[in-house]
């Protein structure tokens, strides 16, 4: 496809690979993190690791809206579903998310609840209109991307009069989150990693543009590249970071920009301004919580918040106690380091929600690194 | 393009109806990115030539 097949070259890569190794100091190291899940998975799918030289490193970032979760969320979410006047419709990758005591969205469907996949806001608008007899509850989550979205649904359903279509929003945002990983007390406790440059997401960034970062790159002296999703944006970012942290510099620049503008997506920003404020404080798995990291519905559309309409309370809930999701969400630990990867914990079964949607740092490393390991081993 | 900021579109073979609410003047033709059945934004043709351009020029650099 156009736009997408130049940008998978792998002789050109392994070209712009030999430059990072021609220009990366020996004398130091260089640990870059990538802070979305979109990257994470180009990273394992294309095998970039393996390309860079030794002392430049790529650390995960916790930027995949399913790994985030909190599992209060989720068992919020199961409880509501269980009730029997609702629809409660959700993006496909949250089915398997593990809640407390080993419950999930796709066991509560089996239980009887009615939780319908579904691919689009349009799809849960639809069911609504449809079917003016259940309280159809649509469960968004996501970053920048999705917020539009579930923001222009609303929107829809305000001008169809769908009185029976919630929203049950669990919208964080990027830029809080790269400032916490850098800054918060809490995480510093928990441990962290050094950091010397991020690679910013890509879609988020169609949708906010570059500018949001110049903040933080200017306040914690960190190069921001912004890269698109296929193999030679992510290497060439790496690239142009290695040159910035050579040359001492801390800018935001935008390799992907074919797609992403200094203020982005103005019209989409303005739909999520419209019907969303932020949350004073939002907790996420394996930062804690985030002081303005996350969105809720203005107090205007309180009839169409969830949360609001069933009165639904969400209490805190402790992971599994071996699983390792909050320390690799942070990029202190790679998911071989946690004595569930692989063993009772794969896509199939995970335990933690790094291990469920493809984004996650656990199932990316599962379904392509730990191959490579293995031949490894054995050369 | 079709009624209430819809259109069809192709993935590689596969065509779908998508939103284009949330992008300013779209037309037939033109390359969106795609994000759970939104179109998120346009690909500027000119840039995208001008990014594979820099990464050959870096590759045989």
């Amino acid at each position: 496809m156009k736009y997408i097949d130049e940008h998978r070259d792998g002789r050109l890569a392994k070209e712009i690979a030999r430059q990072i190794a021609a220009l990366a100091d020996p004398a130091r190291s260089y640990h870059f993190m990538e802070f979305c899940g979109g990257h994470t998975h180009a990273i394992s799918r294309y095998g970039l690791e393996d390309l860079l030289p030794q002392n430049v490193q790529m650390i995960h970032g916790p930027g995949c809206p399913v790994c985030v979760l909190p599992i209060g969320r989720i068992d919020a979410a199961i409880a509501l579903a269980m009730r029997p006047e609702i629809t409660l419709c959700t993006y496909g990758d949250l089915m398997r998310v593990p809640g407390s005591n080993e419950s999930s969205l796709l066991k509560a469907r089996a239980a009887g609840a009615d939780i319908r996949m579904v691919y689009s806001t349009l799809d849960a608008l639809r069911i609504a209109e449809a079917e003016p007899d259940r309280e159809v509850v649509f469960f968004a989550i996501g970053f920048e991307t999705t917020a539009p979205p579930t923001a222009l649904a609303l929107r829809v359903a305000i001008a169809k009069e769908l009185r029976n279509f919630s929203i049950f929003c669990n919208h964080v945002l990027t830029p809080a989150a790269i400032q916490n990983i850098l800054e918060s007390p809490d995480v510093r406790k928990l441990g962290t990693v050094k950091i010397d440059g991020f690679i910013g997401p890509a879609h988020v960034s169609i949708v906010i543009g570059t500018e949001p970062y110049e903040f933080f790159a200017e306040e914690f002296q960190q190069p921001v590249v912004v890269a698109g999703f296929e193999p030679l944006d992510v290497i060439q970012a790496i690239l142009m970071l290695v040159r910035q942290v050579n040359d001492g510099r801390h800018e935001v620049e935008n390799q992907y920009i074919r797609a992403v503008t200094r203020f982005g997506n103005e019209k989409a920003q303005a739909q999520v301004a419209n019907f969303f404020e932020l949350r004073e404080s939002f907790e996420w798995r394996g930062l804690g919580e985030v002081p303005y990291g996350a969105l809720r519905l203005r107090p205007q559309y309180a009839e169409h918040d969830s949360e609001k309409r069933f009165s639904m309370v969400t209490t805190a809930a402790k992971d599994n106690p071996a699983c390792e999701c909050g320390a690799i969400l942070r990029g202190v630990k790679k998911p071989a380091n946690c004595s569930l990867f692989g063993t009772v914990c794969t896509p199939d079964t995970p335990m933690g929600s790094c291990m469920v949607s493809p984004e996650g740092a656990c199932a990316a490393h599962w379904t392509y690194g730990r191959l490579r390991e293995h031949a490894k081993a054995f050369e | 393009m079709l009624p209430d900021n819809m259109a069809k579109v192709t993935l590689d073979g596969v065509s779908k109806i998508i939103s284009t609410a949330l992008v300013e003047d779209v037309k037939a033709g033109d390359y969106v990115v795609l994000h759970v059945g939104y179109a998120l934004g346009k690909i500027d043709p000119q840039e995208a030539e001008r990014t594979l351009a820099l990464i050959r020029e870096a590759a045989l650099a």
